[in-house]
């Protein structure tokens, strides 16, 4: 996950007022980069405060990871590069709660990423699940794409300067992540035949794995003002998800849910295959940069 | 293209070109970025966000489909456009200033 090094960032470009600015002018802009969590003196005051920055990055991670295997791979090349970016959206949101959450163990977001074993992963069982067909990444990313909105927004409000810091920068992409899977749930809800069927089919596989997102740990306890408890989401979460369905001439599923507690690192069968992929390349070469 | 082919296999044949403009910056004018195919306006505009404004290069996005615009036809250049020139009494730097004129 390490950038290449000798990059440098000017922040003082600034195309406003110039006549002779094109339309593919470059800027780098100005956002909280993972590089300036790194630098900064405040480490995550409590345990409590780690662990949870935690479990946001190996949502992120985890989900990154699945979703960068649609590059290439997507029905059209303009959906290939959005898929693309919310991949790589999510790979800095990563990077900046990993690095975060690093700091209180003297870890980096290498060290967390590439190290870690499987049962030492807290992302939940959603995002380890197989990309399936372009309905079940879109549902998955409905599902996730409204979590993560809420929980950003909450975050917002955190007396933790720097979970709320990262919460705002994730939220503003993670808006367009959610509209983009709202976008495509609607048209293939309400398209085609077999598209309303392979949404149905996508809603009925990925429900079990819902309620894993709305179950409250101890570790809530320790963190009151700090981040919201998951099971205070549910009851708006599931409004904003039934409001979309609806529209899309589609309901919510009753299938059962699954017994899933990746938050106490316990992971169905896809995770080993996703981190044997993600971690092979730093654990053959250690200390290897590119 | 034609409407009637939008709804075949679903290659990106069946999807409409669009035609993507993208202001820079505040104060200037939306200038033509390139093209892209989509099914429909809305998920234009976000092809558009995605392809044309990575690099911060934009604050606004116009997305027209391509057989909307009407152009001119290049084998008609003389008559279009040949006809302006030599004609410098429409420009203002044409004329001199009139005598008592002031603040001018």
């Amino acid at each position: 996950m390490s950038a290449p090094s000798g990059q440098t960032t000017d922040h003082s470009l600034d195309s406003f007022g110039d006549a002779t600015a094109s339309a593919t002018r470059v800027t780098p802009g100005n956002a909280l980069r993972p590089e300036d969590i790194a630098l900064q003196d405040t480490a995550p005051a409590t345990e409590a405060i780690a662990q949870y920055a935690l479990r946001l990055g190996d949502d992120a991670l985890i989900y990154s990871q699945r979703m960068a295997h649609w590059v290439s791979r997507a029905p059209e090349l303009e959906e290939d590069i959005a898929l693309g970016n919310i991949t790589l959206d999510q790979l800095g949101h990563a990077r900046s709660f990993l690095t975060y959450a690093g700091k209180k163990w003297d870890k980096t977001e290498d060290d967390l990423a590439y190290w870690r074993e499987e049962e030492e992963f807290t992302s939940v069982h959603l995002v380890e699940q197989p990309n399936g067909d372009f309905a079940e990444t879109i549902v998955r990313a409905l599902f996730l794409g409204i979590y993560q909105h809420m929980v950003y927004t909450r975050l917002l409000e955190s007396s933790d300067g720097t979970l709320s810091a990262i919460a705002a920068k994730a939220l503003k992409e993670v808006d367009y992540h959610l509209e983009h899977a709202e976008l495509w749930t609607l048209r293939l809800g309400s398209g085609t035949e077999e598209s309303a069927r392979r949404m149905r089919r996508a809603l009925e596989k990925l429900w079990p794995y819902v309620d894993e997102l709305f179950q409250d740990e101890p570790l809530y306890d320790e963190l009151e003002g700090i981040a919201p408890r998951p099971s205070t989401l549910r009851e708006e979460w599931t409004a904003r998800l039934t409001d979309i369905l609806g529209r899309a001439e589609l309901s919510v599923p009753e299938v059962p849910f699954a017994m899933a507690y990746g938050r106490r690192g316990e992971h169905s069968e896809h995770l080993g295959y996703i981190l044997a992929e993600m971690q092979v390349l730093a654990r053959k070469h250690p200390g290897a940069t590119w | 293209m034609t409407m009637s082919n939008t709804s075949n296999n679903g290659s990106s044949a069946g999807w409409p070109l669009w035609e993507v403009f993208v202001r820079s910056s505040r104060g200037l004018s939306h200038v033509h970025a390139g093209s892209l195919h989509a099914p429909d306006a809305e998920m234009a505009v976000r092809n558009a966000r995605d392809l044309y404004t990575r690099r911060n290069e934009g604050v606004s996005l116009w997305v027209v489909r391509s057989e909307d615009i009407l152009t001119s036809d290049p084998d008609a250049k003389d008559a279009m456009f040949e006809s302006p020139k030599g004609k410098d009494y429409r420009h203002a730097t044409y004329y001199t200033k009139s005598e008592g004129v002031k603040h001018l």
